[in-house]
């Protein structure tokens, strides 16, 4: 119980009206310098890179190393297989060639890629995770429906209660809380 | 000089500040300007309503008819592939003809899901949870028949290259080895792709969800999404990079199946034509099948503002152009035949037309050929009976095709002294028949429990979910 006082607020959650108001404060929120705060959509949101000031998202890195990963193995089991452990002469073909088993290589190149585009996706947003301070925000089950909010976390260097709910008002926020963790 | 003057009163900026630059309306994907909430309440209903009696009177139906395949694939397993129609010359019969149909099938909903995703086809959104559903069920009706074709079903995993007993290991060089890649892989992204778009719409169900185990079930499924765009940003990358994959996998994939025929040196099966030939006709059967589904969806569920009648039209092209294509390679192999002057090969296609199996190339080429060519007319796109009817119809002549190719090529190949006649058995048509029931059940099932739209990204196509609606910056 003690533990309580000295353990930091999770952050300010704000709701916004629609999706043009929630914009344009995102836009303010980023101009403002913060960096440790997030926008909810129940959409995706075409140039929300742009409107959070986001960096390009790291999956198409370990999609890539996915796909090195499947051509490597096509490759390699086929060469193992049909010409090292077991060679098996078919119509006096050579034992291996880049060629034949090209639908091999080639189907594991996408799927191993695929494989990495969709637990990429899950490990850079750090999924699944059931728990999370926002859940706890009563509103916040509109987030998937039609709300749009704004959270502002307390570690953020910029973070200071008063001023940070001061300038979520003046974006047009409402329903204005600090979140417990 | 009428020319010089007309130049100058163009560059004339104070006459230009003037002139209003020509707005085209675009016709709106999701139609009467609907609020979000309103596109929540339309598709979780669906799933959240107590089930309807038609569903009931359907699912049992299906479970019925499903029963079928249970049936025939006992007594095949039980007695032997004796029981199946096949006998020499003609060792393909049904099985792998319902195979190409089945995962033909399959391809529109990753064409819809995948390519026209990449091509920014917006109103692939409207059907495309459904369309990829339907190409993993279809996937899953076509496995069962190459799986029971090789005779012991229980030695089926010596397809994979897995060690066993008899220390070999499967012929890379063989296009049904190919196939089983190509498949499995295919159904296996399918499956990715679907779950991963659905992410955002099960964390929907699950805010929503008033009871406990509905709670748990959307819970569970939607990983704890919570619609940041922090997550929406890295989503967004792995949905297109997922979807750049599909696409040369959904091409591969019926390529592959076609060498199964094309490396083969049987006349009428060995033809450079084949993979394009059957892309594009997997495509067409796709799509109508597509209609087939969605159109009955759309009138039960009224969702006549989010599948438009832009939609039906977008897809009745579609059927119209791939079917145009299919039709001009049925012309295209007899005119091959003909220049390629190789006798068994001519032989092969004036016997498809004019031999014994007449009556199912005329079957194919009037439902494949002439059908689709009625979509050319507006007033029969916007006749959804009749776009019901036609779909109906392709997809007849599509299961034809295939029957044409796979049996006619080999009741008559070289030798007139091993000619045959193939038909089916009643195990072969129960197998068959059931499929239609397994599809069906896992349709039905899908409806019941998921969402059957994807709610955010029609969400993104709304007025209501454009950050800045801009007639010129033409966003939508």
């Amino acid at each position: 119980m003690f533990n309580n006082k000295e353990k930091k607020p999770y952050g300010l959650i704000a709701s916004f009206k629609n999706i043009t108001e929630a914009c344009d404060a995102a836009e303010k929120v980023r101009d403002a310098g913060f960096k440790r705060w997030d926008f909810f959509a129940p959409l995706p949101i075409h140039n929300i890179h742009e409107i959070m000031g986001l960096k390009r998202s790291k999956v198409s890195v370990i999609t890539l190393f996915g796909g090195i990963t499947g051509f490597c193995t096509g490759m390699s089991i086929v060469y193992y297989m049909n010409a090292y452990d077991y060679p098996l002469i078919v119509g006096g073909k050579p034992f291996f060639s880049p060629i034949f088993p090209f639908p091999v290589f080639y189907e594991l190149t996408i799927l191993l890629a695929s494989f990495g585009a969709f637990f990429g996706m899950f490990l850079t947003n750090l999924l699944p995770r059931h728990n999370h301070p926002v859940f706890n925000h009563e509103p916040f089950s509109k987030a998937s429906d039609d709300g749009f909010f704004i959270a502002i976390e307390c570690r953020d260097p910029l973070f200071d209660k008063s001023k940070t709910e001061t300038l979520l008002r003046d974006l047009g926020g409402t329903e204005i809380t600090l979140l417990d963790h | 000089m009428s020319a010089h003057t007309d130049e100058s009163a163009l560059a004339d900026p104070a006459l230009l500040a003037k002139v209003d630059p020509v707005t085209l309306p675009k016709p709106a994907l999701v139609e009467n300007e609907h609020t979000l909430h309103w596109v929540t309440e339309r598709v979780c209903t669906i799933v959240e309503d107590s089930t309807p009696r038609w569903w009931w009177v359907c699912f049992i139906l299906a479970c019925a008819m499903a029963s079928f395949t249970f049936v025939g694939l006992t007594y095949l397993v039980s007695t032997g592939v004796g029981t199946w129609g096949l006998a020499n010359p003609i060792n393909w019969g049904w099985a792998i003809v319902n195979f190409v149909f089945w995962i033909g099938i399959g391809h529109a909903g990753t064409l819809i899901s995948a390519i026209l995703c990449l091509l920014k086809q917006k109103w692939r959104t409207a059907i495309n949870r459904a369309a990829e559903a339907m190409t993993i069920f279809a996937v899953m009706c076509a496995g069962l028949f190459p799986l029971f074709h090789v005779g012991r079903v229980w030695y089926a995993w010596w397809l994979f290259p897995l060690p066993n007993a008899n220390g070999i290991w499967p012929n890379f060089r063989s296009p049904l080895e190919w196939d089983v890649f190509a498949v499995s892989t295919y159904f296996t992204v399918s499956c990715l792709f679907w779950y991963m778009g659905m992410i955002p719409d099960l964390a929907c169900l699950r805010d929503r969800a008033k009871k406990t185990w509905r709670k748990y079930f959307y819970g569970v499924l939607a990983m704890g999404w919570r619609s940041s765009s922090r997550h929406w940003n890295n989503y967004e990358m792995a949905y297109i990079l997922l979807a750049g994959l599909s696409t040369p996998l959904v091409l591969s994939v019926h390529t592959i199946v076609s060498f199964d025929f094309a490396v083969a040196l049987v006349p009428g099966w060995h033809t450079t034509i084949f993979p394009p030939y059957f892309v594009a006709g997997a495509i067409f059967s796709g799509f109508a099948m597509v209609l087939t589904i969605m159109l009955p969806l759309r009138a039960i569920y009224r969702l006549h503002d989010i599948i438009t009648q832009r939609h039906i039209d977008c897809m009745c092209k579609i059927i119209l152009g791939t079917g145009s294509m299919v039709g001009y390679a049925y012309a295209m192999e007899f005119f091959i035949a003909w220049y390629g002057a190789n006798p068994y090969e001519s032989f092969t296609f004036v016997n498809r037309a004019f031999g014994q199996y007449a009556w199912a190339y005329w079957i194919m080429v009037t439902c494949n050929v002439i059908s689709p060519q009625l979509f050319w007319f507006k007033c029969i796109r916007e006749n959804t009976a009749l776009v019901l009817v036609i779909c109906m119809f392709v997809n007849v002549g599509m299961w034809f095709e295939r029957f044409v190719i796979a049996v006619t090529s080999l009741a008559n190949d070289f030798l007139p002294s091993s000619w045959g006649y193939y038909s089916p058995t009643i195990v072969d048509i129960f197998t068959f028949f059931g499929t239609f029931g397994f599809f069906s059940v896992l349709f039905l099932l899908f409806v019941r429990f998921l969402p059957l739209m994807p709610i955010a990204e029609i969400k993104a196509i709304t007025p209501a979910g454009t950050p800045h609606p801009n007639p010129d910056t033409n966003h939508l």
